[in-house]
């Protein structure tokens, strides 16, 4: 083995989306940084749809964003068609979705990669972690390379003990065309970490030319073109192009269940656990089978080739099944079929196995993040990347390790489901999970994000400039409309019982009368002139906090308690075992998952608050008496 | 007059909560005082509310006591604790009242209304203990009195659920999923061509929940469907009295009554008011190695209810006594819910009523003629009085409580779908009006919630 002669603080292994975002989060803090990845081509590399964002995704994107990633700022230089999804429903829930020319994207990231000073990047797939007692020391590439470092950051998505599956043939692979890592998996699978299988798939990729699109439904994107990064403008975009939309009927859905004898889902050949929602089209023929047919959205690959991608039908049936049940669908009639679908078998690691900080509660120095992690999506991928490779620099300069609450991002809620609760299937974000929706919007992930990064590093000054001057501006508009008094019986005062039907019966502010239903920000822009100087960001983000405002005062109770909870810590070495008046199975679940303190104890499932204020009541003693 | 401002409104010490807590601090029971203790950075302020005017500190004070409505409950005495300098070292409120469970329980319901939180079992204490208001050493103590009410009042909460009560519960429950999947879904999955909003009829499945829900609150609320009171047994071998005792107890006929044992077939159930504590007393058929599949059942049920119970009369027969370990061994009961009852006095030369000094409890009396039947009553009010804070009352009033709750919720809800068209806003309302019937039948997480979704409807792509 050769030791290559310069030492990193931090190493990052992967170059998907996790591992770009970890080795620029790790580089932006001012760790020496260094990048190993199979193929430097790949870095950025769309693997399955060719789209960004999406409902709870874009959250995740507009947080990253916040935090000085890449993710947002590559998808506007090569996003070719822009959506807000969820438009007519309120702010908290909006999304924007953005389709990505994948040659765009990759060349975006890379290009950011490689302008961002303290890290470097290098090809060669990594075979083996240098461990010494319970401290990762570094890591060695195929060629007998070795790397020092302290910190080691694993992204290596499906490539762990990666398994193609097209009907009943199989074979290794990492993604299609690419070699798996077996010998890290094996290395991996040596350390005292709980491994398990999962299963995600892709559909057939389909040439343009060979595709009626004059029978199907044209999905154009938004005007105005949406943004999805606070430094990023519409300007920057490329070229934009519709989607289109098509259906499966009762032709494709028999050709399928003809085909499930050579299904491998079907037939117990794959064994690894697939998401609940987003099943393969066999998946879904035979769960409702009472449905007549299913959407197939059909993306753009990208601006210079051809190659669509017929989002809804991911499949691992033989591919003759995949041609014959491609060509039964409307506008697919001649379609030819560029890239087989398949079904990829992985291995993950068990995320409760994690700190908060992404770190191995084992190993000390390795990091975990992305679809190694039990995640599925590009979203949550870099998420993860973003935090493990921070507080991998965090951990290599001494400093201490950093996560959002669930209260701050989405985020904090993805890395506290997966610490505390593991995951059994790929686990996807959603609204949904997020008991505080109404605050983590895209329009503040900025607000909610963008101080504690540049405490921590992670926020370069035109960011903090940028970031300050829209703090500024909603500020002082809001301290405008709060010193704007309407008085009963003036003219404001009448044009608003005008709109509102109610009158102003005592003196108001305007930021108090905003939170009417009927008073937009819009309608205040015409009874006082300085609102229509303000930019469209700042409007909105002051008229969406007078909305919510009830509903955001009565969360600020739950988030106080949060807090407190948070803030009363459990010592690592606390014994559960020897709690009086918790019921054994409550003791183990403590002792296996070992909270670090009372708030992720009380999200464990099965605590009741009884049992968390005896735990709080022994926690009281041990602190009095250390 | 002193002045009553709170010395430091936001004490909350160790605490895990901040907010104001209220439960009936006294066993139940007609006569006597009662007392409802209110503690936490609100309490003073509830106090004034419902006296309707500042309750000077540390003093008696006569007051009346009125509900949110102004609707006067009772007359009683006042007094004020400021934090540190109090039970809880909390700010403190206390009412004395009448000590009948029903001013209680209105008593209690405004201390709610005012803006107080039912305590959980034991919070009291747990709050006492974290403001340094007891010995560290006594943390252990302090976790098993927090564990032991926990689960008395789980029991409690159990039988007071009837099956109709429950039933109802789950089925309120189980619509507001139904709804939270059309409602979710409609954010979480709006390419997907499912109509949640149109199908799910949410406006309609709202009203129709929100009027299911106040009827339940209706029908609980006159006490209809929930079992109330504590549950007494009676057991011991056949043919020592048992029927008789009971009979005694209810002051007529109704169990059979032969020489020939094993004549009870089944567990029988009757009510009883004992000094205003409502009792619900259970006659086991004779526990013995039975004869026959009726038999056999009847004891199947007798050991059910005997492990269920807030109290244990074990009969024995006084003429012919036997040792009360072997009963004890024999019919494997909890000898901390027990008080052995020797009938059958009128037979033997023994005193009838309290046995001095004996451990567990036992009374001497005669189902024939009565002697002893008080004493045996003034034993069962004191042992079901032991833990009222987590007795039936307050798993009533729990019930109602979260039930109340709910409903402010999601009338609430109904407003939000008016302005807000079925989005974020309503989502957020029934979330927390679904996690309130949670605290009576189990919550639902987020991840339970979407694999229903995902298990209705072809989500993805």
């Amino acid at each position: 083995m050769v030791a290559h002669p310069e030492r990193y603080d931090v190493i990052v292994v992967g170059g998907g989306h996790a591992g770009a975002e970890a080795a620029l989060a790790a580089a932006r803090i001012g760790a020496q940084t260094l990048l190993l990845t199979q193929s430097i081509e790949t870095i950025g590399q769309m693997s399955c749809n060719p789209a960004i964002g999406g409902i709870g995704k874009s959250h995740l994107v507009r947080e990253i964003d916040a935090l000085d990633g890449a993710m947002a700022r590559a998808t506007d230089r090569a996003g070719i068609q822009f959506r807000v999804l969820n438009a007519s429903k309120g702010p908290a829930v909006r999304a924007t979705r953005a389709q990505a020319d994948r040659v765009l994207y990759r060349q975006a990231m890379r290009q950011i990669v490689e302008s961002t000073p303290n890290l470097r990047v290098f090809q060669q797939s990594v075979v083996d972690l240098v461990v010494e007692g319970d401290r990762v020391r570094g890591v060695v590439t195929q060629s007998g390379l070795t790397f020092a470092t302290g910190a080691v950051v694993l992204t290596t998505g499906t490539f762990l003990g990666g398994r193609i599956h097209v009907g009943l043939e199989n074979h290794p692979g990492g993604r299609a065309g690419d070699a798996p890592s077996n010998a890290l998996a094996a290395r991996l699978r040596a350390l005292p970490f709980r491994v398990d299988r999962l299963k995600t798939g892709t559909p057939p990729r389909i040439d343009g030319r060979s595709v009626d699109f004059s029978v199907m439904q044209v999905q154009p994107g938004d005007d105005p073109v949406p943004v999805m990064s606070l430094l990023g403008n519409a300007a920057e975009h490329p070229r934009q192009v519709p989607c289109h939309i098509t259906h499966t009927n009762a032709t494709t859905h028999d050709i399928i269940r003809a085909g499930l004898d050579r299904s491998p889902l079907f037939t117990g050949v794959i064994e690894g656990i697939g998401p609940r929602y987003c099943p393969s089209i066999e998946d879904k023929v035979v769960r409702f089978a009472e449905r007549a047919s299913h959407q197939i959205f059909v993306e753009p690959e990208g601006l210079t080739t051809f190659e669509l991608y017929p989002n809804g039908i991911s499949t691992s049936l033989p591919y003759d099944v995949q041609v014959n049940l491609v060509r039964s669908i409307r506008g697919f009639e001649q379609a030819h079929i560029t890239r087989p679908g398949y079904a990829i078998e992985y291995d993950f690691f068990d995320p409760r196995d994690l700190m908060y900080s992404l770190e191995t509660k084992t190993i000390s120095g390795l990091f975990f993040a992305g679809q190694i992690n039990g995640t599925t999506g590009y979203e949550e991928a870099a998420a993860q990347g973003l935090l493990a490779g921070a507080n991998a620099a965090l951990k290599a300069a001494g400093r201490n390790a950093w996560c959002p609450r669930r209260d701050e991002g989405y985020i904090g809620v993805l890395v506290d489901d997966l610490v505390n609760n593991g995951t059994n299937e790929p686990y996807r974000m959603f609204t949904s999970r997020a008991e505080f929706r109404l605050i983590l919007r895209e329009d503040n992930a900025d607000a909610r994000l963008t101080e504690a990064g540049r405490e921590l590093g992670l926020v370069g000054d035109e960011r903090w400039a940028a970031y300050r001057t829209k703090r500024e501006s909603i500020n002082a508009l809001r301290d405008s409309l709060m010193r704007h008094r309407v008085l009963p019986g003036d003219s404001v005062a009448l044009e608003i019982q005008q709109r509102t039907g109610e009158p102003v019966s005592k003196p108001t502010d305007l930021l108090t009368l905003l939170r009417r239903p009927q008073i937009t920000m819009s309608a205040l822009s015409l009874l006082a002139p300085y609102v229509a100087d303000a930019s469209d960001v700042v409007r909105s983000q002051i008229e969406i906090d007078s909305k919510y405002a009830g509903y955001i005062a009565r969360a600020r109770d739950e988030i106080d308690r949060l807090k407190r909870h948070e803030e009363f810590e459990v010592p690592a070495d606390f014994d559960y075992a020897s709690i009086s008046g918790l019921s054994t199975e409550l003791k183990q679940k403590l002792g296996a998952a070992k909270p670090g303190n009372l708030a992720r104890a009380s999200r464990i499932p099965g605590i009741t608050p009884a049992a968390l204020s005896i735990l709080l009541v022994h926690l009281k003693k041990v602190r009095a008496s250390a | 007059m002193a002045r009553t401002t709170p010395p430091s409104p936001d004490r909350g010490g160790d605490g895990l909560e901040r907010d104001t807590i209220a439960a009936v601090a006294t066993p139940p029971g007609r006569g006597g005082i009662g007392i409802v203790r209110v503690s936490g950075p609100n309490a003073l302020q509830i106090l004034t509310d419902a006296c309707g005017r500042e309750i000077p500190l540390r003093t008696s004070t006569l007051a009346r006591f009125r509900d949110a409505k102004g609707q006067s409950i009772d007359e009683g005495i006042a007094l004020a604790f400021g934090a540190p300098h109090s039970f809880t070292g909390e700010n403190v409120a206390e009412l004395h009242g009448h000590g009948g469970p029903v001013v209680m329980d209105l008593l209690l319901s405004a201390m709610l209304s005012f803006g107080a939180r039912l305590a959980r079992p034991g919070e009291f204490t747990e709050r006492a203990f974290l403001n340094g208001k007891m010995d560290l050493a006594q943390a252990e103590a302090v976790a098993d009195l927090i564990a032991s009410r926990s689960e008395a009042a789980a029991r409690s909460a159990l039988r007071s659920l009837s099956g109709v009560f429950s039933q109802r519960v789950r089925g309120l429950a189980q619509d507001m999923l139904d709804l939270r999947v059309y409602v979710e879904g409609a954010i979480d999955f709006p390419e997907d061509d499912v109509d949640f909003l149109t199908e799910g009829r949410v406006g309609e499945r709202l009203e129709r929940l929100v009027g299911a829900l106040v009827a339940l609150i209706r029908t609980a609320t006159q006490g209809a469907i929930l079992n109330e009171g504590v549950t007494l047994v009676l057991a011991g071998r056949p043919n020592v009295g048992k029927s008789s005792l009971l009979n005694r107890l209810l002051g007529f006929e109704r169990a059979i009554v032969t020489d020939t044992p094993g004549t009870t077939r089944d567990t029988l159930s009757e009510s009883l008011d004992l000094e205003g504590v409502p009792i619900r007393v259970i006659d086991t058929a004779g526990l013995r190695i039975a004869g026959d599949a009726i038999e056999r059942e009847g004891i199947r049920r007798a050991r059910l209810e005997i492990e269920e119970a807030d109290l244990v009369l074990l009969v024995r027969d006084g003429a012919s006594p036997e040792s009360i370990d072997q009963l004890v061994a024999e019919q494997s009961l909890q000898t901390r819910r027990l008080i052995v009852v020797t009938n059958k006095v009128d037979l033997t030369n023994r005193m009838a009523g309290e046995v001095a000094g004996s451990i567990p409890p036992e009374v001497a009396v005669s189902a024939l003629t009565g002697a002893g039947l008080e004493a045996l009553k003034r034993h069962i009010l004191r042992a079901v009085g032991r833990h009222d804070e987590a007795g039936v009352f307050s798993a009533r009033r729990r019930h109602l409580d979260a039930l109340n709750r709910a409903h402010e919720i999601l009338e609430r809800g109904l407003e939000a779908l008016r302005v807000d068209a079925a989005g974020e806003l309503l989502a957020d309302d029934l979330r927390r009006a679904h996690d309130q019937l949670g605290e009576i039948v189990g919550s639902v997480t987020s991840d339970e919630l979407l694999g229903e979704i995902f298990a209705r409807f072809c989500i993805g792509k």
